[in-house]
């Protein structure tokens, strides 16, 4: 039978506010255990939630760059549990009124066509603290450092079909809210996390499968892992004739599989009501239209406007939309250099083939946006040729001088472009090379094309490969043909 | 000494014929030889009051000092004291020391007042006869076989006693009101918002509020002059100006439109109680006012729907007591349900634990429509009811409780318990304020006279209440157990 699957995705966004969602004590990373946890994170006797205005921006702006519907009135909600790092026995999130509405967002495939996702709706709340279970000898310790730092929840419909959709969907995510400045998006810190609701069905049926909810898949390699995992798990589930169970799951990456976690019967009722201690959230029109009027360019307007004013390729326009380093990069260089084709070219081939081999991200590049710029420049411009430019890029990733101009002068990798100059090199290397001048001679012209590389070589060894590689061409054919 | 209102001993302190320190020393002498009867205190701070009351002196002299500066007070056991225990009357928090001020707490220091202990009170608020304080019943100074009320009768048997001048209660269905008016005091609950709830430990927050217990409308003025006002730490407390509460407590009532709610005279009035609460109307009537029936069809529906809705916050509200970060902790969990479950088991009385079932009950998948949103829903019906018949009339008159203080350990069901709130309860539903004032005695125990007024209307109700103690001598009336124990 053909199966199709069907994935949902819930992504948890830590919004890049300076204090909690409800406190004062900062959301930095990597303090001592509780030592960013005021008497409201801890949540001792008496103390009350004071809503975080900046959060209530950044979930809106998000909002607004997906084209979502923002309703006048959100409202928080208590969810309630029992959990040693759930300091109050409560989070406080959004159950009924979240603060964004339906909204959708574009992804882009490996085959560079384009699908939206639907996007159900996004909701604040807050974050819970941490249980550490190393170092305690058989004890648990908690950490409330993280306790009321501020998430989006953005959940989507179940409008992905594969795997790799959901990872375009996830990067999409991540590039929208880092574009916004609202999330450093740092996966690894646990910036963004992810649920993944996967069920399969037989092709051609309307109805859903029972899904799974995998939880806390926290890279865009381990949401196409898991979700291989899991798909595999429940076709062959039901082709032995079981059934998938409603049940969310664990993802181990280090065995690659998924694990049970929680059945619906053992799920929670949280019993969710409104918070009696935030008022409701109520935005006015013109909040929203300032806010969508601070907004920058985000991703797809990019992508759209890198193929038609700048003429690159979907490909092109596609990677270096794809975060914003990347793109506030390639259009700093375009800026300097006024070629966007050489800019692309060079950004997602020598810069990026550097930054992969050394591992660094584009933000750590040695070779800043404005350096590279004036390189290319220097091509353009013939002051160099592309050989030499190679040598300056790698001098300039290594730090032996702060621009290209710099470079090429102590180095001495200005291009030869004196006819004069290069005509005397050409006649010693013909001089040289009696035997070379004699097979060029005998052979049939249609071959000689070939055999001219030899010499052009030779110039070129001559110059230090300074001579410009098109005179150099030019003129040894010239040259060549007249001894004929 | 401890005869007088905070309005004269204010200005006994001023003429410089009294210290803060005579008079803090005269309190908690009187508290050393009375209270090991009352049980009205938890916590006595008396050297850190000899302290204040020094720099209060102090203040003083140098020219330095506001209205309130050197007078003693007490608070409730649910604000949150820096370094000294806030137990909410629970042996849950019986090892808390707050590491913080309520903003309250903060605001009453910073008029110069002085605390002088912490009083007893129903465990977390919940209760109407302060029986359910883990540290023990508090008698009336009235009649040693009654009860003070509840939740806030340590602070009300306090002042009725002459152990303090007055006392921070809190009120989430009547409990400043009904203890005030069982131990004949004056007991004002603002409206919602009023008055900061940072750091006065949550029972039902939508409907807890602050305020000042008594000898008189005027001390209460006072008070909510120091207390009210916003507070940016409280999301729900309004941004909205302070009067001066003294300043209109001399306007005339002539022409004041009084309502009596038809069903604040029904079934299961006590006849004393309905007689001094008429009898008080009369005196309104001779100082100018009308009077006329209204109705609150909705009242009876209150103590249902507020048995819905503050156990359901309460519920959460009291989740965070799980023994991992503070308060009581179970000797050797085994895990951590056993560490859960025996830490609340052990820590929680058995009115508390009710209400967290009730509560937790009622917010369940499946129950959630059928009790809380229908119980919002009678919420906003009862609101109205009050926004309706203050169309008609400026103020609302009835008695604060069907009965003068019952026996202890008269009412055994909790649900005749409940009912004791029947005219309460309302109030804190549809968020006005409530004042309560001494009005005459029925069989020896003290009555009150509940006075409601719309939302801010506070300056309205102590304007009214103190014109009735001008005519009046209700308020003035001291239990013998005051006398016996100078």
């Amino acid at each position: 039978m053909q199966w199709e699957t069907v994935i949902g995705l819930e992504v948890h966004v830590q919004l890049a506010t300076r204090s909690k969602i409800f406190s004062g004590a900062s959301t930095a990373f990597g303090a001592e255990p509780n030592t960013q946890a005021c008497a409201v994170d801890l949540g001792l006797p008496g103390v009350l939630p004071v809503l975080n205005e900046q959060a209530v921006a950044m979930a809106v702006q998000f909002g607004l760059a997906v084209h979502a519907e923002i309703p006048e009135v959100s409202v928080f909600d208590r969810k309630n549990y029992f959990y040693p790092d759930l300091p109050k026995g409560y989070q406080t999130s959004q159950m009924y009124h979240p603060i964004v509405g339906p909204g959708e967002v574009e992804i882009t495939l490996d085959d560079n066509t384009t699908k939206r996702i639907r996007i159900h709706h996004a909701h604040l709340e807050e974050d819970a603290g941490k249980s550490l279970h190393e170092d305690f000898h058989g004890m648990t310790g908690i950490d409330l450092n993280r306790a009321g730092t501020p998430l989006l929840e953005i959940v989507s419909e179940p409008d992905m079909r594969n795997a790799k959709e959901a990872a375009a969907y996830l990067k999409a995510i991540h590039s929208i809210v880092t574009y916004l400045g609202i999330s450093d998006g740092n996966m690894a810190e646990g910036s963004m996390r992810c649920d993944v609701n996967v069920s399969v069905r037989p092709k051609g049926q309307e109805a859903f499968g029972t899904r799974a909810e995998i939880k806390n898949v926290n890279s865009f390699r381990f949401v196409e892992r898991a979700i291989a995992f899991e798909v595999e798990r429940q076709i062959e589930l039901i082709e032995d004739g079981g059934k998938v169970v409603q049940e969310t799951r664990l993802f181990d990456p280090e065995r690659d599989e998924t694990r049970s976690m929680r059945t619906k019967e053992e799920a929670n009722d949280y019993r969710y009501f409104p918070c009696p201690d935030l008022l409701p959230v109520v935005l006015d029109q013109a909040y929203l239209d300032h806010l969508r009027s601070q907004l920058p360019e985000l991703p797809a307007d990019k992508r759209a406007r890198f193929q038609t004013s700048l003429g690159l390729s979907a490909y092109d326009a596609h990677v270096l939309s794809a975060s914003r380093e990347m793109a506030e990069f390639f259009e700093e260089v375009h800026r300097v250099c006024g070629d966007a084709k050489q800019a692309a070219n060079w950004v997602q081939g020598e810069l990026s083939g550097a930054l992969n081999r050394d591992n660094l991200t584009i933000q750590n590049s040695p070779v800043s946006a404005h350096q590279l710029g004036e390189l290319i420049s220097r091509v353009l411009d013939d002051t160099i040729n592309g050989k030499a430019a190679k040598q300056v890029f790698q001098a300039l990733w290594n730090g032996q001088g702060s621009s290209a101009d710099e470079i090429i002068e102590a180095k001495g990798l200005k291009q030869v472009t004196d006819t004069g100059a290069i005509e005397s090199m050409i006649d010693q290397v013909i001089a040289e090379s009696p035997a070379q001048v004699a097979q060029y001679r005998d052979s049939e012209p249609e071959k000689r094309g070939k055999m001219i590389g030899y010499f052009v070589g030779q110039v070129m060894k001559a110059s230090r490969g300074t001579a410009n590689p098109q005179q150099v061409n030019g003129l040894l054919k010239e040259k060549l043909d007249a001894l004929l | 000494m401890h005869d007088k209102t905070v309005t004269q001993l204010a200005a006994a302190l001023n003429s410089g014929e009294l210290s803060s320190k005579e008079l803090t020393s005269h309190f908690l002498q009187r508290i050393e030889k009375a209270d090991g009867t009352l049980n009205s205190f938890i916590t006595v701070t008396a050297e850190q009051a000899l302290t204040q009351a020094d720099a209060a002196d102090k203040a003083r002299a140098s020219g330095d000092a506001g209205t309130l500066t050197g007078i003693p007070l007490a608070l409730k056991d649910i604000y949150c004291t820096q370094g000294v225990k806030t137990s909410c009357g629970s042996k849950m928090l019986d090892n808390f020391i707050a590491p913080y001020d309520a903003t309250v707490v903060e605001k009453l220091s910073a008029a110069g007042t002085i605390s002088l202990g912490k009083t007893n009170m129903d465990e977390f608020a919940m209760g109407s006869s302060n029986e359910n304080s883990y540290y023990g019943s508090v008698k009336n100074p009235w009649d040693l076989s009654a009860v003070p009320g509840g939740s806030s009768g340590g602070s009300a048997a306090a002042v009725a006693a002459g152990l303090v001048p007055a006392a921070m209660g809190t009120d989430t269905g009547g409990s400043i009101r009904q203890p005030a008016a069982f131990c004949g005091i004056t007991g004002l609950k603002p409206t919602y918002g009023r008055v900061s709830r940072y750091g006065i430990i949550a029972y039902a927050s939508s409907l807890d509020q602050a305020g000042p217990m008594a000898r008189s409308a005027e001390d209460c003025a006072h008070l909510l002059n120091v207390i009210a006002g916003h507070d940016v730490r409280d999301s729900t407390c309004v941004a909205r100006g302070v009067p001066d509460y003294t300043e209109t407590l001399n306007a005339p009532l002539s022409g004041l439109k009084i309502g009596l709610p038809k069903e604040y005279f029904g079934d299961g009035l006590d006849p004393e109680v309905e007689k001094a609460v008429r009898d008080a109307v009369k005196v309104y009537e001779s100082l100018g006012a009308t009077v006329r029936d209204v109705s609150l069809p909705h009242t009876h529906y209150a103590i249902p729907a507020y048995y819905v809705i503050a156990p359901a916050e309460a519920s959460s509200n009291l989740s965070r007591y799980d023994g991992v970060r503070f308060g009581h902790r179970c000797k050797a969990p085994e895990d951590l349900i056993d560490l859960y479950t025996r830490s609340r088991a052990e820590g929680f009385g058995e009115e508390v634990k009710r209400r967290i079932l009730i509560g937790t009950h009622t917010l369940s998948e499946g129950f959630f429509d059928a009790y809380y949103t229908k119980a919002q829903k009678v919420r906003r019906l009862i609101r109205q009811d009050f926004l309706d018949a203050f169309e008609d009339v400026d103020v609302l008159m009835g008695p604060a409780s069907p009965t003068p203080a019952f026996d202890l350990g008269a009412k055994k069901d909790p649900v005749s318990m409940y009912l004791q709130d029947i005219y309460t309860i309302a109030v804190n539903l549809a968020g006005i304020p409530g004042i309560s004032v001494p009005a005459g005695f029925s069989n020896g125990r003290p009555v009150g006279l509940q006075i409601l007024g719309t939302h801010f209307a506070e300056a309205q109700l102590l304007n009214v209440a103190h014109q009735f103690q001008q005519a009046t001598d209700w308020h003035l009336k001291r239990p013998a157990f005051a006398e016996e124990n100078a």
